[in-house]
């Protein structure tokens, strides 16, 4: 299923291959790369143009623009984030809690709730199926929930009100349980029963450790949805002392750098504030939020890709 | 009822595992979902709690949807995420498919790997990068674009306060961002198809438009069906972030960048309109219900097997 497609990849030793007999034509081969490379290096470009603009001097990218081949390069604006970003850092700090928090959360709610699903020995299986995916169909919409996180859990402003929304979803559940019901055989199950383990001890001893990959799979985009949310912290954080998330702090620098201005008076350095380097501090912030996903990714990528057409194609 | 309690008795393990995630789908899914009775109530937050709030607020009816429909409100954002979601649905299937396809006849599988993966990228990242991303190129006085303009003699374009260009952003960057998902999707299922059909229609002398033709798109109809059948029961749903965060939630876009998400969104935040906002919100959920019963029922005329329900 990660492969794409069933022959082998070329082997790097051999000269000369023959070509598929029913491969396209030359030709037609450079056409299609060309329209794939081109909108492959499409999804790629605006990353490497931010680094750049990141890397250019404030003066030069006022009077030049964002351009691909500035005149003068500085990296004034990271040695600003790392001098005098304590915000900037907890912000990083506040995402990470909430992406390691959140998934370890996500894992045990989904897995436990998934497995008790995949087993047909479980006689409220409709029931509780039908409580998951009904979810898919119809929802309270976002005001009832907002009222809910702040009316009846009192929630807003801490991170919790970021962790609880993301933590379930019934694609994860289908996903993790079509999982355990092609991998996890009935016989393992039953034999363990026989050897008399309960179902927690199957469950914990001898289901979760052949399931690594389902777990890695819902693991990663769980921790993909907390790493990238800003649309929680949009609702739930209007308290200006709490440092925010990540995402949402890009979000506020966007509008205005007061955030980022107010921080260098703390330490006591006007040179430094007056001539903060606004734009290219910004366009340095996004790099640094983007570049874990972009050098991780290409790793867990199959998971990604196994996940998604589990989930789509027996959902 | 003693036979329901001895049920649950011989199912007790696992109903205590189930219990923590059954908990997070009342108060996070069923609780909402009680709560859009208010909807037709005038909701005033009480001293004495959430469900003292709720019962307490003075029963409006249907006061709140009359006062949302009866603005032009009510058929701008309603057009508007039909139009862009119908845009987005048919436009992605068509590219998506179609770069499965080219992915999947590439002879150099490494380099397709390698595309594949720079396809991808965007799927990963939130709309608040993407949005930085469209600003390098869309912004005034910086941006390439512009940039482009003035070095053929035009004049610079201010953005984000002209409408005009603003559909044709959205769609180009909603399908930007979603196409590499969706065709790794389509590119998996290909990859599943048995080789022998191919085989069995060389030999018979077919061309390779012909095999597409009649063997890999017949093969990928029911994948095509499940997927456009989801998303049309989402149409009135809208990916938030494309249009609010994209556009920078500029007021001058309104008109063409408003649609029912980002309309309860600023309902709630901007007017704590808490009635209207959820009822606009319940008119979302329930016509996306019957929407999706509809298009499942057709599935099912026509195809069984290819219904999700």
């Amino acid at each position: 299923m990660t492969q794409l497609s069933t022959q082998a990849a070329p082997q790097p030793g051999k000269v000369k291959k023959k070509r598929d007999y029913n491969a396209i034509t030359p030709v037609w081969n450079v056409i299609f790369n060309i329209i794939i490379g081109l909108f492959s290096f499409s999804c790629v470009f605006p990353f490497l143009f931010v680094i750049i603009i990141s890397l250019t001097d404030e003066q030069t990218l006022v009077q030049e623009g964002f351009s691909l081949f500035p005149s003068q390069f500085s990296i004034a604006a990271y040695d600003y984030i790392f001098r005098s970003g304590s915000e900037l850092i907890s912000s990083f700090g506040v995402t990470l809690l909430v992406t390691v928090l959140g998934t370890l959360l996500s894992l045990v709610l989904v897995t436990s709730y998934a497995y008790a699903l995949s087993r047909r020995s479980f006689e409220f299986r409709g029931f509780f199926s039908f409580l998951a995916f009904f979810t898919m169909l119809f929802s309270g919409g976002m005001v009832p929930g907002y009222i809910v996180m702040t009316q009846f859990l009192h929630l807003q402003n801490t991170i919790w009100s970021l962790i609880f929304p993301l933590s379930m979803s019934a694609f994860f559940i289908i996903v993790m349980r079509t999982f355990f019901q092609t991998t996890v055989p009935d016989e393992i199950i039953e034999s363990a029963k026989i050897d008399g383990a309960g179902e927690f001890l199957t469950f914990v001893k001898i289901v979760l450790p052949v399931s690594l990959p389902g777990i890695a799979t819902i693991g990663l985009f769980s921790s993909l949805g907390y790493w990238n949310d800003w649309f929680n912290a949009l609702l739930y954080y209007n308290n200006p002392q709490k440092t925010p998330p990540l995402q949402f702090m890009l979000m506020q620098i966007e509008k205005n750098m007061d955030f980022l201005t107010k921080n260098a008076q703390n330490i006591g350095s006007f040179d430094m504030a007056a001539s903060l380097p606004t734009e290219t501090v910004r366009m340095a912030m996004v790099v640094l939020a983007t570049a874990p996903i972009v050098l991780a990714y290409p790793f867990f990528q199959r998971y990604f890709v196994q996940g998604l057409t589990v989930g789509s194609v027996k959902g | 009822m003693s036979a329901f309690f001895k049920k649950v008795i011989r199912n007790r393990a696992l109903l205590i595992m189930i219990l923590p995630g059954t908990i997070w789908f009342l108060i996070f899914a069923y609780l909402p979902m009680f709560g859009t009775i208010l909807a037709f109530k005038d909701f005033r937050i009480s001293r004495d709690g959430f469900f003292a709030s709720v019962f307490n607020s003075e029963w409006v009816w249907f006061k709140n949807f009359e006062y949302l429909f009866t603005t032009n409100d009510a058929f701008i954002i309603t057009r508007n995420t039909i139009l862009y979601n119908l845009a987005l649905i048919i436009l992605g299937l068509v590219i998506a498919v179609s770069f499965a396809v080219l992915l999947s006849e590439l002879v150099n599988k490494r380099m397709a790997k390698i595309y594949q993966t720079g396809m991808f990228l965007p799927h990963f990242l939130s709309w608040v990068i993407i949005s930085y991303f469209a600003f390098t190129f869309l912004s005034m006085d910086k941006g390439t674009v512009n940039q482009i303009i003035t070095f053929f003699g035009g004049e610079r374009i201010s953005w984000y306060s002209e409408p005009k260009y603003w559909p044709f952003i959205i769609l180009f960057v909603g399908i930007w961002k979603g196409v590499g998902y969706n065709s790794v999707i389509y590119l998996a299922a290909i990859t599943g198809i048995d080789k022998s059909y191919y085989e069995a229609a060389v030999i018979d002398g077919a061309s390779k438009w012909k095999q597409i033709r009649y063997i890999t798109i017949p093969q990928l109809k029911p994948l095509m069906i499940i997927l456009t059948i989801l998303a049309i029961g989402g149409i009135f749903r809208s990916d938030f972030g494309l249009f609010y965060q994209l556009p920078k939630d500029s007021g001058a876009l309104y008109p063409v960048t408003n649609v029912i998400d980002t309309f309860v969104y600023r309902g709630l935040i901007n007017m704590g309109d808490v009635g209207m906002s959820t009822a606009a919100g319940l008119y979302q959920s329930m016509v996306g219900l019957v929407l999706i019963l509809i298009a499942n029922y057709i599935v099912r005329k026509i195809e069984k097997d290819h219904a999700i329900f």
